[in-house]
């Protein structure tokens, strides 16, 4: 990891296609830069999988360059995609927790595979379930907690190891409204201490009112909808609207 | 949280190797006893593909050692020329004593053969009629009991071929035929060994597969969140090895108690044959071997599946 590399993920001229049928992706190009939360939006079946799945090394562009964090994703063989995918963080729609494993035991497991010991686990277990405001549920099981608790002990499991980028694939798409917010809330406090993030999402209501950069993806292309705006804006847009 | 990754008190690169090895040891450990049901019987399965071969082992071994046991009764009687007198023949008779290799030697006469002769075959009387005592001196050799049986019959020919020695009978053929009906025993032993032992990769091969397949979702979890080949691999290889152990314990506990249950027999026979030969269990190299190939095969049966079908789980 460089600091002088300026952007977390750049897409350059990216194009994806399965193996029938036309472009998801067509001629994509990006940037998030180190430190900024941005949200892609579009309707389902857009490419906003397709967006992320390229950017975590699940699926290789047709035709393209990708590169996270300054290094080019084509040069990643195939035995070394563990060690990239370790970098940064996911979170994903269906929550994808193990149902057999306790709430602890599903956040610790980014740690044990990196191979920390047990005592270092407990301390960084605790503090990311502390820090989604899980304290206490480490026991539990996740089919005894709400979509929204079970999200976020999703996200202290992208978090644990303390990634530099988290890439969310629709993480509000199970949840009702207040929950979402709560978990988009989430996401925002990671971001301002420093973590870049990348959230697909199409509840643009929801995200419309916080001051992030927008990008929609339409049938392949994608374009942005709004720049990031300073929060006094949004303030005073809401204030507007309310009168 | 900071972007500068915090740099983490990295511990060393083998401390980190034994410590995914202790937990994948206990988790798997726990996972099996968690359903013991299911364990106990790939085990008892395994201990009896182990116990078969591991049994007729045994079973030859016996046998070996009764043929071992009557070796001493391998003889060569030495039938001397007529010209050989007494006196050169019960020298000779000392000579071949002292050879290495030989047991004993033992000299008879012409007229102790004779009177041998007129006492045990019931022909006494017929035998007056003879003018010439008709039977010739021999030598009775008997090799040393511990040599091995070839060196015994190089040696039994060689002696044949003295230039005092009109012919010479070796008085082996049966023990020939048993070793024969041996070596051949234990060539089908062997097949069978090689049989079972395929039995048992595939009996842990199809145990490993049924149980990535039950946790499917984990390994995709897993691999969305970075965990690396031999990481996810790793479980299963010592799941494997866990049966092997088991069935090796079972095997050997099967084999134990089949001996028990044949002592009394086998020692009613050997009685019988006026022989205090009795039967020996599993040695210690035995199960030792046992317990090696056991969790040997246990870990390749995992390794073979694994290796087959965890690469084809990939996040879609």
């Amino acid at each position: 990891m460089s600091d002088n590399a300026p952007d977390i993920i750049r897409f350059e001229q990216v194009s994806h296609r399965y193996e029938v049928g036309q472009d998801i992706l067509s001629d994509v190009s990006f940037t998030l830069a180190r430190g900024e939360l941005v949200f892609l939006t579009g309707p389902s079946g857009a490419g906003k999988s397709t967006f992320l799945k390229l950017a975590a090394l699940l699926a290789r562009p047709t035709r393209g360059k990708i590169s996270v964090d300054g290094q080019p994703l084509d040069a990643i063989k195939r035995r070394h995609i563990p060690a990239y995918r370790r970098q940064f963080g996911m979170i994903f729609q269906n929550f994808n927790l193990l149902p057999d494993r306790n709430v602890f035991d599903n956040v610790s497991m980014p740690l044990l595979i990196r191979g920390h010991s047990g005592e270092d686990i407990g301390r960084r277990v605790r503090a990311a379930l502390d820090a989604v405001g899980l304290r206490g549920k480490e026991r539990a099981f996740p089919v005894t907690l709400s979509g929204g608790e079970q999200q976020r002990v999703g996200i202290a499991r992208a978090v644990v190891a303390k990634p530099m980028l988290l890439l969310a694939d629709e993480p509000t798409g199970n949840l009702d409204p207040q929950m979402a917010g709560e978990v988009m809330q989430l996401f925002m406090r990671f971001n301002e201490v420093g973590v870049s993030v990348l959230v697909a999402t199409h509840s643009l209501g929801l995200i419309s009112r916080l001051p992030y950069r927008i990008l929609r993806l339409d049938q392949g292309d994608l374009g942005e909808v709004r720049p990031a705006v300073p929060p006094e804006v949004i303030a005073a847009a809401e204030a507007a609207g309310d009168a | 949280m900071s972007t500068s990754r915090r740099v983490a008190k990295q511990p060393s690169w083998f401390s980190r190797l034994a410590l995914d090895h202790v937990r994948a040891l206990s988790t798997t450990l726990a996972q099996l006893r968690s359903r013991p049901l299911g364990t106990l019987l790939t085990a008892f399965v395994l201990g009896i593909t182990l116990a078969l071969p591991a049994g007729l082992h045994a079973l030859l071994r016996n046998l070996d050692g009764v043929g071992g046991g009557l070796q001493g009764s391998l003889r060569a009687s030495l039938f001397l020329k007529n010209s050989v007198d007494d006196e050169t023949g019960a020298q000779l008779a000392k000579r071949i004593g002292k050879r290495g290799g030989v047991g004993e030697a033992r000299y008879i006469s012409r007229d102790q053969a004779l009177a041998e002769f007129k006492a045990h075959s019931g022909f006494g009387e017929a035998l007056d009629i003879l003018k010439d005592n008709p039977l010739p001196a021999v030598i009775v050799v008997t090799p040393d009991s511990r040599q091995p049986q070839a060196q015994a019959e190089a040696l039994m020919k060689e002696l044949a071929t003295l230039p005092e020695v009109e012919t010479a009978k070796l008085d082996q053929q049966w023990l020939q035929r048993l070793y024969a009906i041996l070596a051949l025993v234990q060539r089908v032993v062997l097949l069978i060994t090689g049989l079972l032992a395929l039995a048992v990769l595939v009996v842990v091969g199809n145990t490993i597969r049924l149980d990535i397949a039950s946790r499917r979702e984990e390994i995709v979890v897993l691999r969305l969140i970075g965990a690396s080949n031999a990481f996810i691999r790793r479980p299963f290889l010592y799941t494997g090895l866990w049966y092997g152990l088991a069935g090796a314990v079972l095997g050997c506990l099967l084999v134990v108690g089949a001996g028990l249950a044949l002592a009394e027999p086998a020692q009613a026979l050997a009685g019988l044959y006026g022989d205090s030969i009795s039967l020996q269990g599993l040695s210690f190299e035995s199960v030792l071997a046992m317990f090696g190939v056991g969790i040997f095969l246990g870990w390749l049966g995992a390794f073979w599946t694994v290796s087959r079908h965890l690469s084809g789980i990939e996040p879609d």
